[in-house]
């Protein structure tokens, strides 16, 4: 048998019901190969040993039948869990201990999961690598010299890392689907509007939304059936029914048809990136699939529409962080200098440069040339795939132009890195369901992924084809050896 | 597009942020070439297309207006930096 930490949470959730596994057996395994690994992968901000075994007592009085039963999960530590330090990866929230807890975290409380930590992210979930946490940067299992991708990296890290069962992490540009390709494993961003953001700390509010990070699709799909549905503390989370996911997902998908968009391969597409994507169109194809090849003509202007939205609705999220009510102060004797100083000290230089940036957007006389402009071009762009969603089921894409990249490669030049992240953003932008799922490795042995996107709140036809693809193939067993 | 220092500087205040002058410096040339990045939008005529501020078709969200449970003061205020009874605590503001 695999060794315990491998399992994903289908197969944990099965040998915990059948009785040839204990709830302490799964989470000493966890936590014994946390102990090994972490000093290589960095994974954590804070790792939840003891609370851990606490909720495993408290588990024992209930329900052992709920979905998440005894699952040792990470969260990314964006995300409030009453009682738990949640940094953000900042220093301006190092000691930030949040009096109330996520609408997520509680969903997953209520079906039994257990905490095992929390998860490091770029600082505020700005950025691509982790590189600008204010902590420390997270390995890639893969090869500890290259990034995990970001922001999600500890949460994409921990799950190939064997370091948790599951994951959850936040995507606003990419942030999930990105550094599940670049670690080998399974993760999801769901519709705008399908998953509360309450708890979630705010960068980007039109874009930001939470997500599965997992080791198969079948597991994305257990947690999407948590952590979705209304949620009268989130005025933006919708009204909408969601069906059980792991049944929707068996469904066969002869004759659905996918759309490839040709603005995506294009040049500075990796070669092997683009090899493995048209292998697993293939696949797709054998499967039944009917391969068209679409157009989504705005692609070409979605990272500079994403800059100005997400700078600009960063700078006024991040207005909060002033000393006076939580988190770090800088003591000064008058009240603009102890802004200005808390500021200053508190945030790391990428947070500094985007609330800047959409500062200046937002400022008077550039409003309607920067943050107007960019939602209209927000509109040609959610167009694009309003028209392309009359013609196709699924569009099928690279979910990054390159494998992960090495560690320091693009810190000098903020705008390469932002580039990094060219596939994903246009889904945040039009507000689709889209889930990156492993498709094959680099001669160098880096994951590459394939992205799924689907039209709003059809989370069910992206993980249908996401399950099928994923049966058909074995990537998904690949470890990463550490 | 060049963000000249002074440029900056203002920036900087409306933002509350207090740069050092090598940070300035950075940030006017990083800002200046992001922002030449971000004019190809101006390829695009836009004059006849809505803005998209939100992209799910939810309106105003209402609820009745009830009593209903609140953070109690002293959980509101446990994470704060400086407090004095029921209040946050802040350097003086006017004179």
């Amino acid at each position: 048998m695999e060794e315990l930490y491998q399992l994903g949470i289908k197969e944990a959730s099965e040998l915990l019901s059948s009785g040839e596994i204990s709830p302490e057996e799964l989470l000493e395994a966890v936590l014994k190969r946390i102990d090994e690994v972490e000093d290589k992968v960095k994974a954590f901000v804070t790792v939840t040993k003891d609370e851990a075994y606490k909720r495993l007592e408290e588990l024992k009085s209930a329900d052992s039948t709920t979905p998440l039963y005894a699952i040792p999960l990470a969260i990314k530590d964006n995300i409030c869990i009453k009682g738990v330090r949640t940094t953000c990866s900042s220093k301006i929230l190092e000691n930030f201990i949040p009096p109330y807890e996520s609408t997520v975290t509680e969903r997953l409380n209520n079906k039994g999961y257990v905490l095992v930590g929390k998860t490091n992210l770029d600082e505020f979930a700005m950025g691509s690598s982790t590189e600008n946490s204010g902590f420390f940067t997270t390995r890639n299992p893969w090869n500890t010299d290259c990034v995990p991708g970001g922001s999600s990296g500890g949460s994409a890290a921990a799950v190939a890392a064997g370091e948790c069962i599951g994951a959850i992490g936040s995507d606003t540009g990419g942030s999930i689907r990105q550094p599940a390709a670049f670690c080998g494993v399974v993760g999801m961003k769901p519709t705008y509007g399908r998953v509360s953001r309450y708890g979630l700390v705010a960068f980007a509010s039109s874009l930001d939304q939470i997500g599965p990070i997992t080791k198969s699709v079948y597991d994305a799909a257990v947690l999407l059936n948590v952590i979705s549905g209304h949620d009268h503390r989130d005025s933006t989370s919708a009204p909408v029914e969601v069906p059980d996911y792991t049944e929707t997902l068996k469904e066969n998908i002869k004759g659905l048809r996918l759309g490839v968009p040709k603005e995506y391969f294009i040049e500075g597409l990796d070669r092997e990136v683009e090899d493995s994507v048209k292998e697993a169109l293939k696949v797709l194809q054998e499967l039944g699939c009917v391969v068209k090849e679409i157009s989504l003509p705005h692609t070409g202007y979605a990272v500079a529409t994403y800059y100005i939205l997400a700078t600009s609705e960063a700078s006024s999220n991040l207005a909060r962080y002033d000393g006076v009510k939580y988190g770090f102060r800088a003591e000064s004797k008058e009240l603009l200098q102890m802004y200005q100083e808390t500021r200053a000290q508190g945030f790391g230089a990428e947070v500094k440069r985007r609330i800047m940036l959409g500062t200046y957007a937002l400022s008077a006389g550039y409003y309607d040339a920067y943050y107007r402009k960019a939602q209209q071009v927000r509109t040609l762009i959610k167009n694009d795939f309003d028209e392309a969603f009359k013609e196709v089921d699924i569009i099928v894409t690279p979910t990054t132009p390159t494998p992960a990249f090495r560690i320091g490669e693009k810190v000098s030049d903020p705008l390469q890195m932002y580039l990094n992240d060219i596939f994903t953003i246009s889904v945040n932008l039009a507000g689709g369901p889209a889930i990156s799922v492993p498709c094959g490795f680099s001669s160098e042995g880096l994951p590459i992924g394939v992205q799924f996107i689907g039209r709003h709140f059809d989370e069910e036809t992206v993980l249908k084809v996401a399950y099928n693809y994923e049966r058909a193939t074995e990537w998904h067993k690949r470890r990463a050896e550490l | 597009m060049k963000l000249s220092s002074s440029e900056v500087e203002h920036i900087a205040h409306l933002a509350r942020l207090r740069l050092t002058e090598e940070e300035k410096e950075l940030y006017s040339s990083q800002l200046s070439k992001i922002l030449d990045y971000i004019e190809k939008l101006n390829e695009l005529d836009t004059t006849e297309v809505d803005p998209t501020s939100h992209v799910i078709p939810l309106k105003n969200v209402f609820r009745e207006d009830v009593l209903g449970e609140s953070l109690p003061v002293d959980e509101a205020l446990s994470n704060a930096p400086q407090r004095e009874d029921s209040f946050y605590k802040v350097p003086k503001i006017i004179d």
